[in-house]
């Protein structure tokens, strides 16, 4: 994999020429994010988000495993073993605050990455593969999100347990059996609850499996780059350390000041109050929410209020809800034009920033409020704009659109002037 | 094929969006949905300041005993505080003495039992037992107040607005809504959610405890004192957070002015980026 430029690993010691024989492990890191990675000279800090995904996983991990050695998986004790994480456990607090906000953290920098990936069209060919498992990256965390929202057992927990397997319930025919089924009763309780600690455990490790998968497909074609022009020599290039690491290190800096500022001053803002009080499954909140990084598409589940041709509102409701996200695997065969970045497409990037953007923002607006007017109908506009844009807007855009010029080179766009890719133009090893 | 069938997909979800929102978009206007006291009556909480407010914020700590008092001598008859332990009394500034005097005293004692001889007695609390659970048998459920500030919007904010919110019924809503009288039994206080709750004004009438601090009373300071009381008693370690949290802060300035001057000087030979 890599450019034909790479530098190789030369181990300068005796200890790691010997352990480069006998496991080349730091051959590989050296390859994968060290100075054997060539990258392209101009990537901008909207690719600052991967590494910062990576390290928020890790940061779930870590501070969730501690949690874990503390909090009791039991309806019964659940809520209470949560506050004696909170209160008697050394920096409990922290630890606690640290990851229920370091999920929203994670899922900022993966909306970013995401919204990147559609901007700059990182979906499409050679790169497919990298998106593909990156909606799967994407679908896991929320699965895992879901069911880590629900440990503390506290109202949200138990109602938005309900609420969201009550969705199975919607699936004809198999829908109430698969429904029990999965809750291990009729109502979340303490079967649902122990299940639901054991996956969350569980897949963040799965999704650490898939991102090494991401990272692997992500090295064959190499990193994509703000003129979607593909790196045509060396000089378009420069290896991943120092340059990137040192980028991605400042990067890293202003996300912790922004996370800890919240973890530190405000860490119950992005969550609900209603979740400070013990789950109480005979007292229905006023207004069942989920968490605010899934507050887009609870609107388009939320926006099908009327049967429609014999299939159930609640039915079409889900099937759009999971069908939002289900689009993104179609976006490399959907978006046809042969121009990567948004900066070169005038009419794509004006759906982008007028009518991508503002839906989102509504929905997500929409998918926090009550379920009432004029909430209901804004978020189904919003989801009627949302669905076309990906499966009619994006087709018919790549096929009227007159992309402006490229430049020609990756060099060329940074330095005006690009004599060297000129002489050596190869195309890119793979 | 994904270019065929997905604008097909689309359409499909496209029309039934517009089926419901034109569905909707109907009944709003044949049949508008009709208003209610909570919707028109309900108030925000009152706007009121907490020495722990902000980022700078600190408990004070005589409020917060005098806060304690008034749970102790007004709302611990209903009410539980099951996640605070007497030892936790000590961050309020009472000493190791004075918790355990606390401990002693305290109305509701520690219930045992004596496996040998089968009975069930009760004994005094010490430092270490969380303050005994209530049980109530009046009407309403009076909640766990441990947690309660944590567990509404606006939190010190909302209970000082409960607590001096009580009044009698408008009578704009019983004109306006007949069928929103009060209920026997029940009190109005604009600040609760559906505007009528079981507990009648728990801080009725001035200097109801006496502060050993001279401190005057009123319905209003105490009312302030306990709600700054129930802030600490949700977060007890909020100051401890606070100063963690600039401490957190510098380091990780320093340390990303640093990462900025790296990241400058790595880049000083390539133009862009």
């Amino acid at each position: 994999m890599s450019f034909a430029w790479a530098k190789e690993y030369k181990p300068a010691s005796g200890l790691t020429q010997w352990l480069d024989e006998k496991l080349p492990l730091p051959r590989f890191v050296y390859n994968a994010v060290g100075a054997g990675y060539p990258v392209p000279r101009n990537l901008n800090y909207m690719w600052n988000f991967g590494v910062l995904a990576g390290f928020c996983l890790m940061l779930q991990i870590v501070t969730g495993v501690i949690l874990a050695m503390h909090y009791a998986p039991n309806a019964l004790v659940a809520f209470d073993s949560t506050e004696h994480i909170m209160r008697d456990v050394n920096w409990g607090w922290m630890l606690r605050y640290a990851h229920a906000n370091g999920a929203s953290a994670f899922f900022v920098v993966v909306y970013l990455h995401i919204f990147r990936g559609f901007f700059y069209s990182s979906y499409k060919a050679p790169r497919e593969m990298i998106w593909l498992l990156g909606v799967v990256i994407f679908l896991l965390m929320m699965a895992t999100a879901f069911m880590g929202y629900v440990l503390p057992w506290g109202q949200m927990s138990f109602w938005g347990a309900k609420v969201i397997t009550g969705l199975f319930g919607a699936i004809p025919l198999v829908g109430e059996p698969l429904q029990v089924w999965l809750l291990g009763g009729f109502a979340p309780d303490n079967a649902a609850l122990n299940r639901f600690f054991s996956l969350h455990f569980l897949l963040p490790f799965v999704i650490a499996g898939v991102i090494i998968l991401h990272i692997w497909a992500l090295h064959i074609p190499g990193s994509s780059n703000p003129t979607g022009v593909e790196v045509k020599a060396e000089s378009d290039t420069v290896p991943f350390h120092p340059y990137y690491t040192a980028k991605d290190g400042f990067g890293l800096g202003i996300f912790l000041l922004i996370y800890c500022g919240i973890l530190f001053f405000a860490p119950n803002a992005l969550g609900h109050p209603d979740n400070y009080i013990p789950a109480n499954p005979l007292s229905t909140p006023a207004h069942i929410v989920p968490e605010w990084y899934f507050w887009p598409f609870y609107a388009i589940l939320r926006a099908f209020t009327y049967d429609f041709l014999f299939i159930p509102a609640k039915l079409m409701g889900v099937l759009a809800m999971f069908g939002a996200i289900l689009v993104w695997f179609f976006l490399p065969w959907l978006d046809t034009s042969p121009v990567r970045s948004g900066h070169y497409r005038p009419l794509f990037r004006k759906f982008f920033w007028f009518g991508l953007i503002p839906t989102m923002a509504v929905l997500f607006y929409c998918g926090g409020a009550p379920a009432e007017e004029p909430y209901v109908m804004l978020s189904q506009l919003a989801s009627l704009y949302y669905f076309a844009h990906f499966l009619i807007i994006l087709p018919l855009v790549s096929s009227i659109e007159k992309p402006e010029p490229l430049p020609f080179s990756i060099t060329e766009s940074i330095l005006g002037k690009d004599e060297s890719a000129v002489l050596n133009a190869t195309p890119a090893a793979a | 094929m994904v270019r065929l069938f997905g604008p097909l997909v689309g359409l499909f979800f496209a029309v039934a969006l517009i089926w419901s929102f034109g569905n909707g978009a109907y009944s709003a206007i044949s049949e508008p949905a009709a208003p209610t006291a909570e919707h028109e009556f309900h108030l925000h909480p009152k706007d009121v300041k907490f020495a722990s407010d902000g980022a700078l914020g600190k408990f004070d700590k005589q409020q917060l005993q005098r806060g304690f008092q008034v749970y102790k001598e007004v709302c611990a008859a209903c009410h539980s505080m099951k996640h605070i332990a007497f030892r936790d009394l000590a961050n309020l500034g009472y000493s190791e003495a004075e918790v355990k005097a606390i401990a002693k005293s305290w109305g509701t004692k520690q219930p045992t039992f004596d496996e040998k001889s089968g009975e069930r007695a009760e004994r005094d609390n010490i430092p270490s037992d969380y303050i005994p659970t209530v049980y109530y048998a009046g009407q309403g459920v009076p909640p766990d107040l441990s947690l309660i500030t944590k567990a509404r919007h606006d939190g010190g904010a909302y209970v000082y607005s409960l607590l001096t919110g009580y009044q009698e019924q408008p009578a704009e809503l019983l004109k306006k809504f007949p069928d929103s009288k009060t209920p026997d039994g029940l009190y109005y206080n604009p600040y609760f959610a559906n505007l009528n709750l079981a507990m009648p004004a728990p801080i009725a009438s001035d200097d109801q405890v006496t502060y050993s601090d001279g401190t005057k009373a009123t319905v209003d300071q105490m009312a302030k004192d306990v709600s700054a009381f129930l802030i600490w008693s949700a977060e007890p370690s909020l100051d401890k957070r606070k100063q963690t949290g600039w401490a957190v802060l510098g380091f990780l300035l320093a340390a990303t002015v640093l990462a900025y001057l790296a990241k400058k000087n790595v880049w000083a030979d390539k133009k862009g980026a």
